[in-house]
């Protein structure tokens, strides 16, 4: 029973989301602020995270394709279409679960636990709305930006893994980029971007909101989040491979 | 005014709360006691929309507040300050930015305008040279001050204090009552307070709720306590020897001094 008392509780809360702003100067500084907060501040890891993926991705695929009949630039086609298609999106959707989604739910948590979301209440602001649509609103809007720069970025680090290495000059890969090149693996990857940033966002935001207790709930509902963020993140990466693939 | 009609508040089929009925005068210090578990903060949280109850009818300006839609709630909680036990500050905002919060939400004034609110606030409330600070640079009694002067911030009609003397010192509490109270006569605030501090049950309270496991059992002015037969209060008011003695020697006075119920009052001001 708990499972869809969460469920309904989680639908009600987005559709709580939607109301019309008190004063819609505030909402988008709040929402500025979100998007400052999500965009910059996971920049760092996102950076880290892709430039290394395409570097192992790279060395990884050479060592595998040991046949000589295949030609070198395979590789670069390999590596980009696992950046653009999995990598970019998911694993570093998977990473922001943990970065982002923690930090919604323990600062939601925090509020509601020293009733700084009940103090919002009473001065008369609606709190879903305020609160909850414009961290939704900004992962939606910079999620699909880092996953963008992941994908350029996994690419490039495999380029360079691949000329320092010595598996394959810059031009074969290059060459290999160009390929078979589908720009429908774009608009996938944007897909399954916008779907993990609704989730990292919003399923996070639900357990900040609604945690009960004290300092070490806080810490539980944090976790709770971000493990079934990356459990939903994963099966939406199946449902939107096995529909739009 | 606020009238409370018969409320019920239940939890998990829990009964937290049972036909309480009362009515919060303007302009006067209501003060709700009861031990820990009484349903004193349910109570009020229903008297502010936190908690929706069962049954029963919360009057503001005869209106029900329990039946009104979203919006009319809006407009009844604009005329509504707060200050919560833990004071409940925004940690991400500085003393001036918490302070003006409501304004920038609900008005449309200029931004001059709005400081000057704020530092008049402030300066009410005693506080100077903090504007810039953030609530962890500041002690419990200073957290407590801008949590009023955020709550008086909009010019509410109604002042709700959960606990105001939760984790201070008796001097700094006695401030923070002092300041509830001289703000409820300066304004014409209907306040609600929600206490077990005897020291503000005898220096702020003009009307006393006494609740006793969810349901009223007595009420009455600060000065009807001393004279009180009702044994769960005199239990929960006098709990200390050190009280009953006070008790005792302050009725000994009054019988010694007064001849009538009457000009009991002009003597104990």
């Amino acid at each position: 029973m708990t499972i869809f008392t969460d469920i309904g509780r989680y639908l009600l809360m987005i559709k709580g989301m939607f109301s019309r702003p008190e004063n819609a100067k505030m909402y988008w500084k709040e929402f500025m602020h979100q998007c400052s907060e999500i965009g910059i501040g996971s920049l760092g890891i996102v950076i880290i995270i892709s430039f290394f993926m395409g570097a192992v991705s790279t060395v990884q695929t050479a060592y595998q394709l040991i046949s000589p009949i295949i030609p070198k630039s395979t590789i670069a086609q390999i590596v980009r279409d696992t950046v653009i298609l999995e990598f970019a999106p998911t694993l570093v959707c998977i990473v922001l679960a943990g970065v982002v989604g923690s930090k919604i739910a323990s600062e939601l948590g925090n509020m509601r636990v020293s009733e700084q979301i009940d103090a919002l209440e009473i001065m008369g602001v609606n709190t879903k709305t305020y609160l909850i649509l414009p961290k939704v609103l900004g992962a939606l809007v910079v999620i699909p930006m880092l996953v963008v720069i992941a994908a350029v970025l996994g690419i490039w680090g495999g380029r360079l893994a691949g000329s320092a290495a010595n598996i394959l000059s810059n031009s074969t890969f290059d060459k290999g980029l160009l390929d078979g090149f589908m720009p429908f693996n774009v608009i996938f990857a944007l897909a399954k971007a916008y779907t993990f940033a609704f989730i990292l966002s919003s399923v996070p935001a639900y357990f900040g909101y609604y945690v009960k207790g004290g300092a070490l709930e806080i810490g539980r509902s944090s976790t709770r989040a971000v493990v079934i963020s990356c459990i939903l993140i994963l099966f939406a990466d199946y449902v939107l491979a096995a529909l739009l693939l | 005014m606020i009238e409370l009609k018969n409320i019920k508040k239940s939890f998990n089929d829990k009964v937290v709360i049972e036909d309480v009925s009362s009515v919060m005068k303007a302009g006067q210090c209501n003060l709700i006691i009861g031990t820990s578990g009484s349903g004193k903060t349910v109570l009020m949280k229903c008297m502010v929309g936190l908690f929706v109850p069962e049954h029963g009818e919360i009057l503001y300006h005869g209106h029900d507040f329990i039946q009104m839609s979203r919006a009319e709630k809006t407009e009844i909680r604009k005329e509504i300050g707060m200050l919560f036990q833990g004071s409940a500050l925004f940690d991400s905002l500085t003393v001036e930015e918490n302070v003006m919060f409501p304004l920038n939400m609900f008005t449309k004034d200029t931004l001059t305008k709005k400081l000057e609110r704020v530092n008049e606030v402030l300066d009410r409330v005693n506080l100077k040279d903090t504007n810039k600070k953030f609530p962890a640079e500041l002690s419990g009694g200073m957290k407590k001050r801008v949590g009023i002067a955020r709550a008086i911030v909009l010019n509410p009609k109604y002042l709700f204090v959960d606990e105001p003397n939760s984790g201070l010192d008796p001097q700094t509490a006695m401030v923070i009552d002092k300041l509830i109270q001289e703000i409820t006569k300066e304004y014409n605030i209907t306040t609600v307070v929600n206490t077990h501090d005897m020291n503000s049950v005898m220096e702020t309270g003009d009307y006393i709720l006494y609740m006793y496991q969810g349901r009223k059992e007595w009420e009455g002015s600060k000065r009807e306590i001393i004279f009180s037969k009702n044994q769960r209060l005199n239990d929960f008011i006098f709990a200390s020897e050190f009280l009953r003695d006070a008790k005792e020697m302050r009725m000994l006075e009054e019988r010694g001094k007064i001849a009538n119920d009457r000009n009991m009052d002009d003597l104990l001001k």
